[in-house]
C-alpha cells in the first residue's frame, strides 16, 4: 500500500537523486546526444521540489499530474514531454485516490510506460528510456501477479531496469538524438534509460525505509 | 489569414525563420517560440502556448517545429489548448514557413495550406 505521503517522499528522493547524478547524466548525453539531459532534468525536478509543499493534502492523481505539468513546463528537452506525459498518464489512473494497492500501483506504472511510448512514438530496443522502463514494468507486474509484496516486486523491477540500462550499451540508437550517430552509439549507455533507473531506485529506497 | 508559429530549440533560429517568412509575406500573422524563457536552448511549453494564442483567429494556426522536444512539446500544447484549428505540420521548417506565409497572405485556407505542406514539399 502506498499513500500520498509516500508518493511525495518518492518524488522528493527522485529529485535529489537526479540532482546528485546530473553531471553523470549530462556526460552520458555528451557522448551520444546533445549533452543536456542531466541539466534539463535537474532543472525540471527542482521546479517539482519547489511545489512539493503544496502537495501535502492532495490525492495521488493530482500530485502526479502536477509533477508532470511542472516537468513539461521546465525541462526544455525531450525528457520534459516524455516524463511529463508519464507522470500525467499515471496521474489519470490515480485520480481521487489517496492510497494505492500494489495492483493499482502496477496500473499507474503501466499507464506511465504507455504514455512514454505514445509521446515518443517509440518502442523497446531503440536505445531509449523504454529499454529500462518496459522490462521494469514487466518485472513489477509479474511479481505482483505472482503474489510478491510491494518491496520485493519493486526490487525485481529495479534489477530489470539495471539490466535494461546495460542492454542499451549493446544496441544502436534508432530514436532520439543518438540515432544520428548510428553505429557510433554502440557501447554507450542511454542517458534516458539511466535516469529512468534512478527514479525507480529512488522509489525503492523510500519504500524500504518504510 | 492563417497564422504561423515557428517552434525551435533556438530563439535565434525561430526568429530567423520568422524573418525569412516575413521577407516574402510582410503582413503574415506569425510568431516565434524559440528557446527557453531565459533564452537558453530548449523548448518551452508556455512560449509555444503563448505564441499560438497571440496570433490565433478562426482562420486557424499552423505550427512548424524543428526536432525532438519541439515536436513533442507542441503536441502536448495542442492537446491541452482550448482552440480549434491549430495544427502541427511535418515539413521542412524554412521552406514550409515561406510557403505557408505566402499562401496565408494569398488567402488560402488552413486545410489548403496543410495539404500543400504535407504533400508537395
Amino acid at each position: 500500500m502506498i499513500d500520498s505521503k509516500k508518493i511525495i517522499a518518492i518524488i522528493d528522493a527522485a529529485a535529489k537523486k537526479i540532482e546528485s547524478e546530473k553531471d553523470f547524466l549530462t556526460q552520458l548525453d555528451n557522448e551520444i546526444g546533445d549533452g543536456d539531459h542531466g541539466i534539463n532534468l535537474a532543472r525540471g525536478f527542482k521546479s517539482v521540489e519547489e511545489k512539493l509543499a503544496t502537495f501535502a493534502d492532495k490525492d495521488i492523481g493530482a500530485i502526479l499530474k502536477s509533477v508532470g505539468t511542472a516537468l513539461v513546463s521546465t525541462v526544455g528537452g525531450a525528457s520534459g514531454p516524455l516524463y511529463g506525459t508519464a507522470f500525467m498518464k499515471a496521474g489519470n489512473v490515480c485520480k481521487g485516490k489517496f492510497t494505492l494497492t500494489d495492483e493499482e500501483f502496477a496500473e499507474a506504472f503501466n499507464a506511465a510506460v504507455e504514455g512514454v511510448k505514445m509521446r515518443g512514438k517509440s518502442a523497446e530496443g531503440e536505445k531509449t528510456m523504454l529499454d529500462a522502463l518496459c522490462p521494469a514494468y514487466r518485472a513489477f507486474k509479474g511479481g505482483v501477479d505472482g503474489g510478491k509484496t510491494l518491496i520485493p516486486a519493486l526490487e525485481d523491477s529495479v534489477n530489470a531496469a539495471m539490466q535494461g540500462v546495460e542492454y542499451t550499451k549493446t544496441i544502436i540508437a534508432t530514436k532520439g538524438r543518438a540515432a544520428y550517430l548510428q553505429e557510433r552509439s554502440l557501447g554507450h549507455q542511454d542517458p534516458g534509460a539511466t535516469s529512468s533507473l534512478y527514479i525507480l531506485q529512488a522509489a525503492l529506497d523510500v519504500l524500504k525505509k518504510g | 489569414m492563417v497564422g504561423i508559429v515557428i517552434v525551435s530549440h533556438s530563439q535565434k533560429l525561430a526568429e530567423g525563420v520568422m524573418e525569412v517568412a516575413q521577407m516574402t509575406a510582410a503582413n503574415v500573422p506569425i510568431a516565434a517560440a524559440g528557446g527557453l524563457e531565459n533564452g537558453e536552448l530548449g523548448t518551452s511549453y508556455d512560449k509555444i502556448k503563448n505564441a499560438v494564442e497571440s496570433i490565433y483567429t478562426d482562420d486557424g494556426v499552423i505550427v512548424l517545429a524543428d526536432i525532438g522536444s519541439a515536436v513533442m512539446t507542441t503536441e502536448m500544447v495542442l492537446e491541452d489548448i482550448e482552440l480549434d484549428n491549430v495544427k502541427l505540420v511535418d515539413c521542412p521548417l524554412v521552406e514550409g514557413a515561406v510557403v505557408a506565409a505566402v499562401d496565408s497572405v494569398g488567402g488560402r485556407t488552413l486545410n489548403e495550406i496543410i495539404n500543400k505542406l504535407e504533400n508537395e514539399m
